[in-house]
């Protein structure tokens, strides 16, 4: 035996660790578990996880079937649900998104890329028909967009026996829908695609209820919405303390969320004052 | 010099317990597992890359979407990351797990049945990613995607690879356990518990399913997973390969044994923390953004810690770096993975992530990791393999330097090129003029300045794949002159 190796096996660990391959594995384990646990479970908690915005709803049985199709599509890789508290953000997009609007996000669907714009206050910020034009040709209503066409989704259709299958394991995961009988989930898929029906008729465009596009566009009009009506001019203000912020700071430096509510506080108490 | 099997690191006979003896098998390693994954991670290696090159191509040129629903980016993206992730680096894992564990306990693997249903379960679930994900069935968490039947045969074949495993540890016919075999324990027992709890999911239909967690919880769990699908299958089990091939490759033992242990013990505790650095500005509250980031900083030391020494290990060995494209693979591998651990804290400090996320700087990030670090690493592993697997030295030696210098070049050319991008995008995003509104309001307007930068990553990715194609056919022109050699022995004998 060398002398490297007798100073190797004087180490204490080497004996008790790294020859014990169960202990080594069970000690593993631990040292992996340490970090995910404190860091998710106290999202379950009261205090310190994300409460329900008020006002903010289920997504219909149409919208389900919208966003069932936008995962399907991978529409989440190129663009992201998830306004940030920054000053261009503000600008371009609206009130920055808050956890309390996403309680009924399964799955969550913030993206990590912006190939494409942000989409999750889009609902409501163009009529029908021009989701309906940018699906068939997206190069019609943005010139210049890499976006592929999805003028399938304007033949597809929704099956609605499938989407109560899904509306029904979210029901069974503790989204609150109150009837999820077959019956009740045709009318209101009926009752809300008789409206984009028209919407688009309206805009000299023909399609039938059960088509793709008409469950997409209603999810699409509908991200957001719940969120904004509670959050009705916040962005403005927002923008406005940030702005005031910046003039201190003299930097254009984006701002954490933290920094807003402070920012505003301090707005309001200059406005109490 | 003479180097153990162990990679230098001197192997001491178990004192407390004596081992029962083994029966005899007919060779004392089973290396027909090992021919297996090594075939697999060369086809996978390439259908991941090509699929990659496609993508890259639809962002710069959309018509190549081909106008067909199975083939949008949207489809085939996740096709692409679960290939090189899940297919080509879960091979060359297996590869070297199956090669390097038997060498360095002394043993056969525990059932060579259970190799065999580990290497046919793992390619069954590549084939259904590979079916499912362009028809659209996807869970849509990001390397996560796979449909929940496939999500149960994937725990199963990783219970069956965990018995293996495990069970090849215990019938061991050394005392200590080398590092290279830590990292694969952190692997096999990390893998298995965030898949479980990633997945977790309540089925609609055969092909849907709904997450138990909603909203920001949700966001939390499927970040925690993919940050440490990076850390876990991205780079501990590589970095066990690195602290067996690359001791070998260069005939020197590893530089320093208590590196190892301190570097080991930090990675797999603070790895785990990291994975709220994804979701910065989100609305995750600020306390776990907050731990998301100062965890990932100091993720860097133990890092770079395995970065050292794996390069201290070439010391005196240097000049054979110039020679030997093994190693010139590793060093650069190593090299990388040590500038990808830089750049990863970095951008996870608030300030910088404000700018470069959502970019394609993320991309390139990503792909120096992924390019640089695991291709790498696993190319030099292959090419010091293919040899000893087929007792034949390589058919082109040459060719293994050119695909070297035109992964290098790639790499370079993709990594330049989407930093360039996102830094450019990312400042255009919120440029504002003088009268405090945004210069560049129009978003497409953004899009169509980063054509010229897609196309110099087509041209990069390209350039890699090129190279994995040399080495393909370099293994195939070995694997057949190995089997005309065999054919020519026995017709002699005969």
């Amino acid at each position: 035996m060398s002398n490297d190796e007798k100073q190797h096996r004087e180490h204490w660990h080497r004996r008790l660790l790294e020859g014990r391959a169960a202990l080594f594995t069970v000690l593993t384990t631990v040292v992996i578990s340490i970090g995910g646990i404190a860091e998710i479970v106290p999202m379950f908690s009261v205090r310190a996880g994300p409460q329900p915005l008020e006002g903010v709803t289920p997504y219909t049985p149409l919208e389900v079937a919208g966003r069932d199709i936008y995962i399907r599509e991978g529409c989440y890789l190129c663009h992201s649900q998830m306004v940030r508290p920054m000053r261009a953000e503000l600008l371009r997009y609206g009130e920055w998104t808050r956890a309390g609007e996403l309680v009924y996000d399964r799955p969550f669907l913030l993206g990590s890329r912006r190939i494409g714009p942000d989409l999750q206050r889009v609902g409501g910020k163009y009529p029908d028909a021009w989701h309906y034009e940018h699906m068939r040709d997206p190069r019609s209503t943005s010139p210049g967009s890499i976006m592929p066409p999805y003028a399938f989704l304007l033949e597809w259709r929704i099956d609605p026996e499938d989407v109560a299958a899904s509306v029904r394991a979210l029901n069974r995961l503790g989204v609150p829908y109150e009837d999820t009988s077959l019956e009740a989930i045709r009318s209101s898929i009926d009752a809300q695609a008789a409206t984009i029906v028209r919407n688009l008729a309206g805009a000299n465009i023909e399609t039938e209820p059960d088509r793709e596009i008409v469950a997409l566009i209603a999810y699409l009009q509908r991200l957001g919405r719940d969120g904004r009506a509670a959050l009705e001019g916040t962005a403005e203000q927002d923008r406005r303390a940030l702005e005031a912020q910046d003039a201190i700071s003299a930097a254009d430096s984006p701002a954490r969320s933290q920094d807003v509510v402070a920012a505003r506080t301090g707005e309001r108490a200059e406005e109490e004052s | 010099m003479d180097i153990p099997e162990s990679g230098g690191i001197a192997v001491a006979a178990r004192p407390e317990r004596e081992r029962p003896a083994v029966p005899p098998a007919a060779a004392p390693y089973d290396d027909g597992i090992v021919r297996l994954f090594f075939a697999a991670t060369v086809l996978w290696a390439l259908v991941g890359l090509l699929v990659g090159v496609i993508i890259a191509l639809q962002l710069a040129w959309w018509p190549a979407n081909l106008n067909s629903p199975y083939t949008t980016f949207g489809r085939l993206r996740p096709l692409h990351t679960n290939a090189v992730i899940f297919a080509f680096t879960g091979n060359i894992i297996f590869t070297g797990i199956y090669y390097s564990m038997q060498r360095l306990l002394k043993t056969r693997m525990f059932s060579d049945v259970l190799s065999r249903i580990h290497f046919w379960g793992w390619q069954a679930v590549i084939v259904g990613a590979a079916v499912t994900l362009p028809l659209g069935l996807t869970q849509s968490k990001e390397y996560a995607e796979l449909i929940w039947p496939l999500d149960l045969l994937i725990t199963a074949v990783w219970v069956i690879f965990a018995v293996n495993f495990f069970g090849t540890i215990a019938r061991r016919k050394v005392g200590h356990i080398y590092v290279a075999i830590w990292f694969y324990i952190s692997f096999v027992i990390t893998i298995a518990v965030l898949h479980i709890v990633n997945s977790l999911a309540l089925p609609a239909t055969l092909a849907r399913s709904y997450p138990v967690f909603a909203g920001m919880t949700d966001g939390l769990v499927q970040w925690w997973y993919g940050h440490n699908a990076v850390g876990f299958f991205l780079t501990t089990p590589l970095l066990g390969l690195m602290y067996y091939f690359l001791p070998r490759a260069a005939e020197r033992p590893v530089y320093s044994y208590r590196l190892s242990i301190i570097h080991f013990w930090a990675l797999v505790f603070l790895y785990i923390w990291a994975g709220p650095h994804h979701l910065l500005y989100s609305a995750l509250p600020d306390w776990a953004q907050t731990l998301g980031m100062v965890f990932s900083v100091m993720l860097l030391a133990p890092s770079w810690g395995g970065m050292l020494n794996g390069l201290l290990t070439l010391r005196g060995a240097w000049d054979r770096v110039r020679t030997d494209p093994i190693l010139k693979f590793m060093v650069v591998a190593v090299s990388f993975y040590g500038m990808s651990t830089f750049e990863g804290p970095m951008m996870s400090i608030r300030a910088v992530n404000g700018l470069a996320h959502f970019t394609n700087w993320v991309v390139g990030h990503v792909h120096s990791g992924a390019l640089g670090w695991v291709g790498m690493i696993s190319f030099g592993t292959l090419y010091w393999l293919a040899p000893r697997l087929w007792d034949r030295p390589l058919a082109k030696p040459g060719w293994a330097t050119t695909h070297f210098w035109l992964a290098t070049a790639g790499i370079v050319l993709y990594t330049v090129s989407m930093w360039a991008a996102g830094l450019m995008e990312g400042l255009m995003w919120r440029a504002v003029d003088d009268a405090g509104q945004l210069k560049y309001p129009n978003f497409t307007e953004i899009v169509m300045q980063l054509e010229p930068f897609y196309w110099l990553r087509v041209l990069g990715g390209a350039m890699y794949l090129v190279g994995a194609i040399m080495m393909t056919v370099n293994f195939v022109l070995t694997v057949r002159a190995a089997r005309r050699e065999r054919v020519a022995v026995a017709a002699a004998a005969a």
